[in-house]
Parts: structure tokens; sequence; C-alpha cells
């Protein structure tokens, strides 16, 4: 007998014989706060850095003020060209290790985590937002939703390869507790709140 | 009403005030107490050690002493726990079931059963109450630090009613003092270490006295306190509430 | 490795708390994080009830089991991942190394995964010529110092920085005597990040694998698995078959209650879902059962299973805070471990259940109310069953049980020298009372309180009056 016959034979001999219902969801995230304040709030708890803009010119000028033009700056964003190239998407992914920024847009914001849900067709590559040392992320103030529970049903049946939710910079505690940014990710997060 | 006095076996030949103290006190609040003489012991010392199934005969002699009280009323959060979890008797189940449902710890009895919230009495000293995880996590006498839900704590609030007595907020509220029943032999280094870190937070906090609704606890602290030669005492929270005199 | 003496953990423990300091700093720290876990739970209103429903869907998995691992690897395959199933560690570790093989790679990135710990991958490959490099910075610091994880979310929990510091010395060649977090962190970045750019195969844990979509969910703070998988040819993910959950709409309850209890982040930095390859690319996942079927059908056990291994319970755990992880030696440490452990190998482990006052802290934290010390209460009972506690105590419990299920004799054996102390606490060891170790005895009063009750009590001062 194959492992597969052979573990799903145990399992079935040994789960239980009534199968429980799944519970309701729909009791859940309920909570009620400003989503906008609570996003923030929550950003610079985990590290981040929220900036409030109001349209791409500002975020231009923001990243032309913040980060030096001359590295290495890639976006997928084409209201970004005259900062960052575009060109990248189907270069090794290991050429992108000298990346100092990269910028790209999110589906939409959580508050009660600050994370953002991000998926291959808007990253370019996967690693992306991994290499960069920094990272800057555009979403939508309307994109914000409360939890986790609206967040996957804004999900839904959305297709794609990879996606991933991101809050904060890279971390870690891993040395007596202390916490360090830029564990091996980026070293910042700003999250550019779109009005 | 009729309540059948529970006296662990280690308080019954060890800490007889603490017997006398809840005997009087329960009297004193207008039960009618008896203590059945042939009562030794609940078994958890056996269960807890992986020989539940020893445990029958102790369970026979239990129900053989505590059929037919209204209630059956105990200074231990442990041994009452003990009691309403595992207390089981093939041959007389109706009664042990009957058992199970009617033993209380004593703070739980007096403000859920007697309904009474307020006991005069004077204690004028700094008290720290040590919280038993059996009385807290298992009877539910006061809320666990763990959930997220309101505060109460049956015990804490008769103390807050005796007169003098100044209750100090620990900093870790309801850890373990690391007694555990045979762990405090069998783990002798861990569980001194948490009786001695239990015994720092009530230090730092100036008590006077540790106080508790379960004497193991109180006798595992008091052993280290001794040994430490410590000015702090330990008091079960029956002689407390058993201060004003007749 | 199975040849290794098993050091008790009660012994381990002993040797643990002869350095206090060390100790009181490991046990201060702990609390730290599970105070930080209190904070952020505390601020959810809907915390108990996400507990509640995190433990509802793992019941439904654990009681569905077969049919969604059969869904799992038909949604898993049709979006071009290759599935491999292991029925024990050994298999779990062949098919890692077939994979190797297959594509002549001999040097691996591994992100954490305890599943991997439990079957000594690293040790297998080893033996096999290939070299793998933990890239979580708590897993490559303990191993570089060639010790096993100490904690399943905090590795190196046990290590203070002067001991990182002096490890990377040695082996990254950082200043001597630095022990900034920052630049050790720094200067692990830089030597790991070559690793990222060279390695061919990666692998990664599971945190959920959904079997509706097909897809799983690695998280972590470091972005290390991420940084692995993104830039290998070869992608292997292994799971426990417990990772399973039905639908990609519970990663909202599971993903709301991880982190926070972990560590009280709010979520981990990053919450990756992978559900195809990358073009060109292989991803693999390899199902391993190693004793989990076997958990399954123990009714009383089988809880465990729901396990989102976060460390709460660790956290919270006054012993495992004072012993700490390696006094559990195995790979999952902790109140969690010593319910898991048994079921691998009761021999081995049947000290574990043992090392628990069972205060019930562990229940308390879980975030899908695992019924822990209630477990480590009813492991005690089958390992003394079926053998595997040391025969004076068996006789030792026997003489208790007998004396305490007769008054009589009770009550003779007490008055010849308090019964109770001499049996109850200190039952294991009489010849040598570890109770007064480090405690005093509790006075002997010159009577008991039955003794008082006979003279002293209405009913016999009643009885007196009578005669």
């Amino acid at each position: 007998m194959s492992s597969k016959a052979e573990i799903l034979n145990r399992i079935k001999l040994n789960q239980p014989d009534l199968v429980t219902d799944l519970p309701d969801l729909s009791l859940l995230g309920s909570e009620d706060f400003d989503i906008l304040e609570t996003y923030k709030t929550v950003l610079k708890g985990i590290g981040g850095d929220p900036v409030e803009v109001s349209d791409y010119s500002e975020i231009i000028n923001y990243i032309k003020s913040n980060y030096n033009l001359q590295k290495r700056l890639i976006t997928t964003l084409p209201e970004l060209s005259e900062i960052a190239s575009l060109d990248w998407n189907n270069v090794d992914p290991h050429s992108l290790q000298d990346v100092e920024l990269t910028v790209v847009k999110a589906h939409f914001g959580v508050a009660e985590n600050s994370a953002l849900w991000v998926t291959d067709d808007i990253l370019g590559q996967r690693i992306s937002p991994f290499i960069a040392q920094y990272l800057a992320i555009i979403v939508h103030k309307n994109d914000i939703v409360r939890t986790m529970q609206q967040a996957y049903e804004r999900i839904g049946n959305q297709e794609y390869g990879f996606g991933t939710f991101i809050a904060g910079p890279s971390k870690t505690a891993d040395i007596e507790q202390s916490l360090v940014l830029g564990a091996h990710g980026a070293r910042g997060l700003i999250v550019f709140l779109l009005d | 009403m009729k309540i059948g006095l529970f006296i662990p076996c280690y308080v019954d030949q060890f800490y007889p005030k603490v017997g006398i103290a809840t005997y009087e006190l329960l009297q004193k609040l207008g039960c009618e107490v008896h203590f059945p003489m042939g009562q030794t012991c609940c078994g958890q010392p056996m269960a807890n050690s992986g020989y539940a199934h020893l445990t029958k005969g102790c369970d026979a002699n239990f129900i053989a002493n505590f059929t037919g009280f209204d209630y059956i009323v105990c200074p231990s959060g442990s041994c009452v726990l003990h009691v309403k979890d595992h207390l089981h008797d093939d041959k007389n189940e109706e009664a042990a079931a009957e058992i199970r449902n009617r033993v209380f710890e004593l703070t739980e009895f007096i403000t859920d059963i007697l309904k009474i919230d307020h006991i005069d009495g004077s204690f004028p000293f700094k008290v720290g109450m040590h919280v038993s995880c059996h009385g807290q996590r298992g009877l539910m006498l006061s809320q666990m630090s763990e959930l997220n839900a309101p505060f109460f704590s049956k015990p804490e609030k008769l103390l807050h009613n005796i007169k003098g007595l100044d209750l100090v907020a620990l900093t870790r509220k309801d850890e373990c003092c690391g007694f555990g029943g045979t762990f405090c032999v069998t783990e002798e280094a861990v569980s001194v270490k948490m009786g001695q870190d239990r015994i720092k937070d009530h230090e730092s906090h100036n008590v006077d006295y540790i106080t508790g609704g379960d004497m193991s606890c109180l006798m595992h602290l008091d052993g280290i306190l001794k040994r430490q030669k410590s000015r702090i005492k330990t008091i079960h929270i029956a002689e407390i509430l058993n201060s004003l005199e007749n | 490795m199975s040849s290794e003496k098993i050091i008790q953990h009660s012994e381990a423990a002993a040797k643990f708390n002869k350095d206090v300091e060390r100790v009181n700093w490991h046990d201060e720290t702990l609390w730290f994080v599970r105070a930080k876990r209190d904070k952020s739970a505390h601020q959810i209103n809907d915390w108990e009830l996400l507990r509640e429903t995190a433990s509802k869907i793992k019941a439904n998995v654990l009681s569905n089991i077969h049919d969604y691992l059969v869904e799992f690897e038909a949604n898993a395959q049709k979006n071009g991942i290759i599935v491999h199933w292991a029925a024990d560690a050994k298999e779990h570790n062949e098919i890692v190394h077939s994979i190797m093989a297959k594509h002549d790679v001999k040097q691996m990135v591994k992100s954490k995964s305890m599943l991997t710990e439990e079957c000594h991958l690293n040790d297998y490959l080893a033996e096999k010529g290939i070299e793998v490099i933990d890239s979580d910075l708590g897993e490559y610091i303990v191993q570089l110092r060639k010790e096993p994880p100490s904690h399943i979310v905090l590795p190196a929990i046990h290590l203070k920085k002067e001991d990182v510091s002096e490890t990377f010395h040695e082996h990254l060649g950082t200043e001597k005597g630095n022990f900034d977090p920052q630049y050790l962190t720094e200067s692990a970045r830089h030597s790991l990040r070559n690793t990222f750019l060279t390695r061919k195969a990666a692998l990664t844990g599971v945190n959920f694998a959904i079997a509706e979509t097909g897809e799983f969910v690695v998280c972590t703070n470091e972005g290390n698995a991420d940084m692995g998988a993104h830039l290998a040819d070869v992608h292997i993910a292994c799971m426990g078959f417990e990772k399973l959950i039905p639908q990609r709409r519970h990663l909202g309850v599971f993903l709301r209650l991880l982190a926070r209890s972990a560590t009280g982040q709010p979520i981990t930095t990053f919450s990756s879902h992978f559900k195809k390859p990358r073009d060109g690319k292989e991803l693999h996942i390899v199902i391993v059962d190693n004793g989990r079927s076997k958990q399954l059908g123990r009714e009383d056990f089988r809880n465990s299973l729901k396990c989102i291994r976060c460390g709460a319970c660790m956290n919270t755990c006054p012993v495992y805070r004072r012993s700490g992880g390696h006094s559990y030696h195995n790979a999952v440490a902790g109140p969690i471990g010593s319910i898991l452990a048994p079921n691998l190998d009761m021999s081995k482990n049947a000290d574990l259940p043992f090392a628990s006052t069972l205060c019930g802290s562990c229940t308390n934290v879980c975030p899908v109310k695992i019924d822990i010390h209630d477990q480590l209460y009813k492991w005690r009972q089958v390992l003394v069953k079926d053998g595997y506690t040391p025969k004076a105590k068996t006789i030792a419990m026997k003489t208790m049980a007998a004396v305490l299920a007769n008054p009589t004799i009770f009550n003779i054996a007490g008055k010849s020298g308090r019964f109770v102390m001499k049996n109850v606490p200190s039952m294991v060891n009489n010849k040598m009372n570890k109770w007064y170790d480090q405690r005093e005895m509790p006075d002997v009063p010159e009577q008991s309180f039955r003794e008082w009750y006979k003279k002293n009590s209405r009913e016999s001062k009643a009885k007196d009056n009578e005669q």
C-alpha cells in the first residue's frame, strides 16, 4: 500500500465518527473603531510610517526628498515612472538584490493590524517586496477594511499564484527579545494613504 | 441547613486551627455543622500522580461519610475540585453525583449559597492574597488573568469588608506557587523556585501576611518563608474571616 | 539520536536552576511575552469568541480530515503543486532528499519548521552530504551552536546577547565583545542574504493549508521564508496533516489569533499565501503523519492536534519559564510538547506530563482551547497504567491508597507520627525527603482537628451532656 493510502486509511479509522459543524463566522469582526485612525496607530506601533497624500505627485515628492534617487528604485506603477523603473518584471529575481526601494500598490489594508494585501499580479515579481532595503506601499484610504474578517470577505475567491499580507517592516526579536527592524526583508515600510 | 464539614487530611493533621476557624465561622453564619469522623482523604494526591485507579477506596469512603448533607463545605479549592471532577462509584453513582453537586469551597459557599458578602471581622495588616490555581481556574472563584473577561473575586469580596485589612495588588496576580502535589518533591528545584518567586512578589509589596484558600499552597510557601527566616506569615482565609471574637 | 540517554525533566530543570540569575532572566523575559499577549488579546472584544470559533473549526477538521486531505491534494495538484505523503519521519526525510537529489542540489536554505525538527531532517541531510542553513535568526543562532531550539517561536530564548555575540564572533567574525542586538542582527542579515541569493532549494514549514483552494500559508516576521522560496528553483513545504483548515475565509479567524497569542503582535509581518509555483519552478508539499493518525484515534488526546504552534502555553507556563525548553528533550517543549511527546514515544517521554503543577494557565491562553492541563492529567493515568512510572512510586501509592481508604488505620497512622506529612508530599522518596532541602516542615500541632472536634464541637458537647 502507498503511504498515501496507508495514512488516509488510518485517519479514516481513527477520526471521530461524527462530523461536527463549522461555526458561524458572521458574529465576528463587529468591533467598532475609527478605521483610518486605528490603521495609522497600529502601523506606527509595529514600526511602519503612515504618510497621508492626496495624489501621486505628493508621493513622488516624498520619495524624492527621502530616498537617494541614484540608487535602484523599482515600481509596478506607471504613475511613478519619473522616479522608479518599470522594466524589471522579467529579470532574474536575484538581480533585484541591489534594490533600495520597491513601491507597489495594495489591493486593500486592514485597520486592526495595519496589514496590506498584495498579490503577484501587482508585485511584478514575488520577491520584490522582500528583497528591497526599503518598501513603500500605496493604499486608498477607502480601501481599508476593519478586521481580517472583512479582509477575507473581500479576498473571496480571488485568483492568484501568490499573495501576502504585509504588516510593517521585516523584524526580529530573537536576541533577548530586543526588537530589531530589518531582519531579512525591508528595513522600513512607508504606507502612503491616498485620498 | 445541615453542613458536612470536609477537612482535608493534611489540614486535619497539621493545621487544626484552619479546621476550627472554618467550623466556627460556618456556625456563626447560622449553619448546622457536622464533621463526619470517618473521613480521610479525597484521593487527589494519588489521582494527580497518575494513580486515579487506586482511589476507589477513598471515593467509597468519602461517599459513605458525606451522603445526606445539604451541602459539603471545605476550606480548600483544590480538594473540592478533585471531588467535583473525579468522585465516582460504580456501585453508588447516584450518591457520588449528588455529592459532586453539593460540595463547595468555603468562600464560594459563603458568597453563592449563603449569599453573604459582608462578614464582620478585623485584621489590621497588609495582606497579599495567594490565588490557588485549582480554586481559580478550576472552581472559578475569581477571574483568570488570561481571559478577556470582567474581573471578580469571591474571596477578595469577603476580605475587602474586613476592618483594617489592606489587600495589596500583586504584580503577577494569579501565578502558581509551585506546590502541585507530588510535584513539590518530584520537581523540587522548580517547585521551590516558583515558591520563592511568589514570595518575592508579596515581599515587594511589603505584606505582613500571605493568605489564601488552599492550605497546601500556604504550607509550601510557609516552608520556604521559615527557611528564609522571613517576617512574613501565612494565614488561611478562614482564620481571617473568623477573626471576630464570639 | 535515539541511542542518546534522555535526561529526565526534573534533573535537567534542577541543573537549569543552579544559575539563579539566568533563571530569573528567562522567567521574566517570557513573562514579558505573556504580558504582551494579554495586552493584545484584551484589546479584542471578540477574543474569547475567536478562540471558541477557532476551536470549533479545528474540531470540524479533525472529524473530517480524511476528506479535507483528499480535497486539498486534488486542489493543490490543480494548482501545479507536487504533493507527497510521508507515513513517518524517515519517509519525510527520504522524500526531501529525493527532491534534492533529483535536482542535484547540495545546499538548502530552510525557514522555521518544527516538523523538520521533529523528524531530525538536518542531521539526515547532513549525512547525505547536503548542507542546510536555517534562516530564522533564532534558529540560525542555535544551529551555529549545534543546539536544538528551546522554544517553537523563540528558538534562542535560552541565550543571552553575550552568548550570541560569542557565537557570531566565532562563526561570522563579528567584533568580540559587541553585544548590541542591532549589530548582531545586521551581521546575520548580511551573511544570510548571501545564502538566500545562492541557494537553489528552499524549505519552509506550513502554518495553514486550505482544503478548498489547495494553497498554504506561511507566517514569518523576518521575511526569511519568502526570501528563500521566491529566489529558489525548488520550494519544498513540509506539513503535519493537522495543519489543514477547510476554507480560505477561516484564515480570518486564525490569523487574528496566531501572532497575538504568540508575541502580542496584531499579526506577523508576513502572512504569505502560496497557491501556485512560479513559472518554470517547482513547488512541493510533503504531508506528514508521523504518529498524528495514532493521536487522532486517542479520544482523550486528539484535541492536541488542534495546535497552531503559537507557543503561548510555553510563555505562560511557570514550569517552562523556570526549566527552559531543553529540559523537555523533545522538538516541541512546554505544556503542548508534554501532551504530544508521549504519543511519539511513551517510554522516552514518560516524565513530561509530570513536569507540571496542573495550574491550568496553558489551557486559558490556548487560542484553539486545547484542554492541555486536563490532557496532562490523563497522560499521567495512561503512563502509570502502562507501567512507565518507577516501581517504588507505585508501591508507595498502593500503601497510601490502602491507608486512606480505611478510616481506622488512617487514624492510627495519623496519631503515630502524622501519616499524611510522611506520605503525601514526599511519598516517592522517604529516604531523602526532598521537601526539606529548601523548605521547613510544618510544626506538628498538639492535636489534630478531629481530636479537637471530639472534645469541643457542639455535637460532642451535646453528647457529653446526655451522658
